[in-house]
C-alpha cells in the first residue's frame, strides 16, 4: 500500500513539477569576465560553473571525480601526461561538434603566458610548453613536469570551441549567457544542445533559464527571498540562518562542515617592527600552543555560530573527506595546561598580569577586518579568554585594505584573525600557504630559506606530495604536514563553519553539498515545482 | 518652562551621578561575558537582558553613558570653540578674510570624512588602549566638526556687524577687540550655545555611525554608539525591546540638554 502511495506521490510530482521555469538567485557583484579561462571572482565563477562544459567534474556530494565530456582518463609518464577518451555526439551551444581539436585549443589557450590565466597557474609544473597529441576521440596532454592530482584541475577548465568566433558564447554546459545588464542581472538560457539526458531520455537541463540578480546588499537579498522573489541563497550567515529557521524551518539547510575556517596567527616576521621580546614570544611554540589552549572554541561555535560550526582542528576541514587527517586530536580548552606551557618559557603571573622572564607584561593587539560581526565577536571572546591567563589583548578593527597592507606589506601588526576559504580540495592549491618561500605563508612570508627546522620539513613534505604519483602516497605526506602544523600551531585554527543555505520548497532535486556551489551544483537537474508538493516529497 | 528646566536639570544630574558611580552601581563589569546567557531577556539578574555575547546590557549602558556624556560634550566644545574662532572672526571682519574662510568651510564640508577616519584608524598605533582610542575618536570628531557650526556663527556675526546695535557702538567710538568682546560676543552667545547643544547628539550619533563600520569606540568598551549597533537588526528589537534603552536615554538626555538652555538660546 505504502509503495503504491509513494508511486502516486512521485507520479503527481512529475505531473505538477514545472518542467522549465526560471530559477532566480543573487550574485554579489557584476561578473568581471565571461572568459572562463580568466575567472577570479565569485560572480564569474558562478557563470563559468553554469555554462562551462568540463572533461571531468568533481561530484560535490561524493567529492569523487565523474566523467563528463571525457568518458575515461588515464595518467601516464609518472604524472606528466593525461589521456582523455572523449564522449561521442557532444555539440557546442551553436550546434558544432565537440572534438579533440577543441581540447587541444583550450589547453594551449589556457597555458599561453600572455593570457595570465589564474586557472593556468595550477597547471604549471615546470619550465617549457605543454604538448597535445590528438588521435580520433583520444587526446593526450603532456606537461613539462609531473603534476600531482592533475585530473582534478580539469573540473575548473571549461572547454572552448576552436572554431567559434564568439568563444565565450559557445559553450558545452547546461546554460548559455543570453543577456547581461550591467549592475542589474545576467540571464542564462537553456542550452538546447546540452549533451546530458535524464533517466527517461529527456534532454537536460530541466530549467528554461536562470536569472542572476546582481545584488550586493544581503538584507535585500534575504527580504526578496522571504517574499518568494528568489529561489535560493547559496551561503548565509548563521544569524540569518537561525532567524529563517525559526520562521520556516523547511527553507533552510545545514549541510555540515564547509571548507571555510577561521584562524588567528602571530606575526613571526624577523623584519617586523616589533620589540625583540615580543618577537621571541611569537616564535615560541609553547606561547602559541598556550594561547590555543586558553581559547574556548566550543563557546565560539555556540555563541557566535549558534551551533552551526565546529571547533577547528587543523588546516583541512573534515568536509574535505579524503585529505582531512582524522588522527588529529581536537584542541582542548585547558587554561592550566596553557599556564604550564607558559611557565616552561619563563612566563609568570604577577598580580593577575602575565609577565615574561624580563618582566614585560604580555599584551598584544589583535587585528581583524571591520564590519565582520562574527570576527569582531570572536576577537572579543578571545580577549576575555586570554584575560584569564593574564594576557591583555587590544582589539582593532581595520578596513580590509589597511589590514591586507599590514599583513602582507609593512608587517606592522602583532596578531591577526581572519578566515580561510579553500575552493579546491587538493592540497596542491595550498602550496602558496605552506611553502616557506610563499607569499601567503602568513606568519613569516617569502622566506629565502626556511626559518625553522619544522618549516624546512613542511617544505620537503609539500614538494614530495606534489610529485608523488599515487593519491595514497600524497595523502601520507600531507597528513605529516597536518601533524606538524597541529604541533607547531603557526595558525591557531578556531572554528570550521558549516555550509548553510536556504532554498525555496519549489526547488526540487536540490541536494545541498558542503562545498561550492552548495545548492545549484546539480543545476542541470533542478526543477521548479509546486511548493506543497515539494514539501510532501521531502 | 522654568518647571520643565528644573526637571531637565534633575534628570541630567541623576543620569550623570549614576553613570559616574557606574563602578559601584553596575551589577557586572561591562566586558564580562555570561556565555550561558547570550541574548537573554530582561530578568532579576540582567535588568535589560544581555547582548549577543552575554554581556549585561544595564552595566554596559551605565558605562557607555558615562563615556558618551563626558566625551561628546567635550568634542562639541572643541568644535564650537573652533567654529567661534574661525566663523565668528570671519563674520565680524568681512571682506577677503570672510571670503577665504567661507571657501575653506565649503571645502571642509565637501570632504568625505569617513575616509579620513579610515586613514586615521589605519595610521594609529595598534596597541592603543580602548580608552585612548575613544578619546582620539572624539577628539578627531571635534577637530573636524567645526565647519558646519562655523557657517552658522559666521552668519550670526555678519548680521550683528551690520546691526543698529553695533553701528551705535561704533558711533560711540567702540572699536576692535572691545567691540567684539563687549557687543558682538554676548549677542552671539545664543547662537553659539545652540550650536554647542546641537553638536552633542551629532557627535554621539557620529560615533554610532563609526561604530557601525567597526571604527568607533574599541571593544569591549561600551558607548551609546556601539550600544546602538544592536538596533541594526530589527529582529532583535522586536524580540527584546530593551535594546532600545540607549536610544531612549539618548533622546531623554538630548531633550534635557535642550531644556537646560535659557529661552534666548533656545530660540536661537
Amino acid at each position: 500500500m505504502r509503495r503504491v502511495l509513494g508511486f502516486l506521490i512521485l507520479s503527481a510530482a512529475s505531473l505538477f513539477a514545472q518542467w522549465g521555469g526560471e530559477l532566480r538567485f543573487c550574485v554579489r557583484s557584476d561578473p568581471k569576465t565571461f572568459n572562463p579561462l580568466m575567472v577570479e571572482d565569485e560572480a564569474s565563477e558562478t557563470i563559468r560553473y553554469l555554462t562551462g562544459g568540463v572533461l571531468i567534474r568533481v561530484n560535490r556530494l561524493t567529492q569523487e571525480l565523474e566523467p563528463e565530456l571525457a568518458t575515461s582518463w588515464k595518467i601516464s609518464q609518472h604524472g606528466k601526461a593525461i589521456t582523455f577518451k572523449l564522449r561521442h555526439g557532444v555539440s557546442f551551444s551553436d550546434g558544432t561538434p565537440f572534438s579533440a581539436e577543441d581540447v587541444a585549443y583550450t589547453m594551449h589557450a589556457l597555458m599561453d603566458p600572455s593570457l595570465h590565466s589564474p586557472t593556468a597557474d595550477a597547471f604549471r609544473s615546470g619550465s617549457g610548453d605543454i604538448q597535445t597529441l590528438a588521435s580520433g576521440d583520444q587526446i593526450t596532454i603532456v606537461f613539462p613536469a609531473p603534476l600531482a592530482g592533475i585530473e582534478r584541475l580539469f573540473d575548473q577548465t571549461p572547454m572552448l570551441s576552436a572554431r567559434a568566433v564568439k568563444k565565450e558564447a559557445t559553450v558545452l554546459g547546461p546554460f548559455v549567457v543570453a543577456k547581461y545588464t550591467p549592475g542589474t542581472e545576467v540571464l542564462l538560457a537553456r542550452n538546447i544542445h546540452y549533451w546530458k539526458t535524464d533517466a527517461s531520455g529527456r534532454r537536460l537541463p530541466h530549467l528554461d533559464a536562470i536569472r542572476l540578480d546582481i545584488q550586493q546588499n544581503r538584507d535585500i537579498e534575504l527580504a526578496r527571498f522571504t517574499r518568494g522573489e528568489l529561489h535560493l541563497i547559496n551561503n548565509i550567515d548563521p544569524e540569518v540562518f537561525n532567524r529563517l529557521a525559526k520562521q520556516a524551518p523547511s527553507l533552510v539547510n545545514d549541510a555540515g562542515p564547509s571548507l571555510e575556517s577561521e584562524m588567528m596567527w602571530f606575526n613571526q616576521n624577523p623584519n617586523a617592527q616589533l620589540p625583540e621580546y615580543e618577537k621571541a614570544w611569537f616564535r615560541s611554540k609553547n606561547f602559541r600552543r598556550a594561547i590555543s589552549a586558553a581559547i574556548k572554541r566550543t563557546d565560539m561555535c555556540r555563541v557566535i555560530y549558534f551551533g552551526h560550526a565546529a571547533p577547528a582542528v587543523g588546516p583541512i576541514s573534515p568536509a574535505n573527506r579524503f585529505w582531512f587527517q582524522a588522527q588529529l586530536k581536537a584542541h582542548a580548552y585547558d587554561p592550566q595546561q596553557a599556564m604550564e606551557r607558559l611557565r616552561q618559557d619563563g612566563f609568570h603571573l604577577d598580580a593577575g598580569v602575565l609577565r615574561d622572564r624580563e618582566g614585560h607584561a604580555v599584551e598584544f593587539s589583535l587585528i581583524t577586518n571591520a564590519g565582520n560581526k562574527a570576527r569582531e565577536r570572536m576577537s572579543a571572546m578571545i580577549q576575555q579568554d586570554l584575560q584569564t591567563i593574564g594576557i591583555k589583548v587590544n582589539l582593532v578593527s581595520l578596513d580590509f585594505r589597511s589590514l591586507i597592507e599590514r599583513i602582507s606589506q609593512n608587517f606592522r601588526y602583532e596578531a591577526c584573525l581572519l578566515g580561510l576559504t579553500n575552493y579546491d580540495l587538493d592540497p596542491n592549491s595550498q602550496m602558496n600557504v605552506w611553502l616557506s618561500s610563499a607569499s601567503n605563508h602568513q606568519w613569516n612570508p617569502s622566506q629565502k630559506k626556511p626559518a625553522t627546522a619544522w618549516e624546512a620539513q613542511v617544505d620537503k613534505l609539500m614538494e614530495a606530495q606534489a610529485s608523488a604519483v599515487t593519491r595514497e602516497k600524497r595523502k601520507g605526506y600531507f597528513d605529516k604536514v597536518q601533524d606538524i602544523v597541529w604541533e607547531e600551531a603557526p595558525f591557531i585554527y578556531l572554528v570550521t563553519k558549516n555550509s548553510l543555505s536556504a532554498f525555496s520548497p519549489k526547488l526540487q532535486n536540490a541536494e545541498p553539498a558542503m562545498i561550492r556551489p552548495q545548492v545549484y551544483w546539480n543545476a542541470d537537474r533542478l526543477v521548479l515545482g509546486p511548493a506543497q508538493l515539494a514539501k510532501d516529497l521531502r | 518652562m522654568k518647571h520643565a528646566r528644573k526637571v531637565a536639570i534633575g534628570i541630567v544630574a541623576v543620569v550623570f551621578t549614576v553613570c559616574l558611580l557606574a563602578n559601584f552601581v553596575a551589577p557586572a563589569p561591562y566586558a564580562m561575558q555570561f556565555r550561558d546567557f547570550i541574548s537573554a531577556p530582561a530578568s532579576r539578574h540582567f535588568w535589560l537582558g544581555t547582548d549577543e555575547l552575554g554581556r549585561d546590557r544595564w552595566s554596559r549602558l551605565l558605562y557607555g553613558t558615562r563615556i558618551s556624556l563626558l566625551l561628546a560634550p567635550a568634542a562639541a566644545l572643541l568644535s564650537t570653540l573652533m567654529a567661534v574662532l574661525i566663523g565668528g572672526v570671519a563674520g565680524y571682519m568681512g571682506g577677503w578674510w570672510d571670503r577665504i574662510v567661507l571657501r575653506v568651510i565649503d571645502i571642509f564640508l565637501s570632504i568625505p570624512w569617513l575616509f579620513l577616519f579610515l586613514i586615521v584608524r589605519a595610521v594609529l598605533p595598534l596597541n592603543t588602549s580602548p580608552l585612548e582610542s575613544v578619546i582620539i575618536t572624539f577628539m578627531i570628531m571635534g577637530l573636524l566638526g567645526w565647519a558646519s557650526p562655523a557657517r552658522v556663527i559666521r552668519a550670526g556675526a555678519q548680521s550683528l556687524r551690520n546691526s543698529d546695535l553695533v553701528l551705535h557702538a561704533r558711533a560711540c567710538g567702540c572699536r576692535g577687540p572691545r567691540l567684539l568682546l563687549m557687543h558682538i560676543a554676548p549677542n552671539l552667545k545664543p547662537v553659539v550655545f545652540a550650536q554647542f547643544w546641537i553638536s552633542i547628539p551629532t557627535f554621539i550619533l557620529g560615533e554610532a555611525s563609526l561604530g557601525l563600520i567597526g571604527l568607533g569606540v574599541a571593544e569591549p568598551l561600551p558607548s551609546w554608539g556601539n550600544l546602538l549597533r544592536e538596533l541594526v537588526n530589527p529582529q532583535v528589537v522586536t524580540g527584546s525591546p530593551y535594546v532600545l534603552a540607549p536610544l531612549v536615554l539618548l533622546a531623554v538626555v538630548v531633550s534635557c540638554f535642550q531644556l537646560l538652555l535659557p529661552e534666548k538660546e533656545f530660540a536661537a
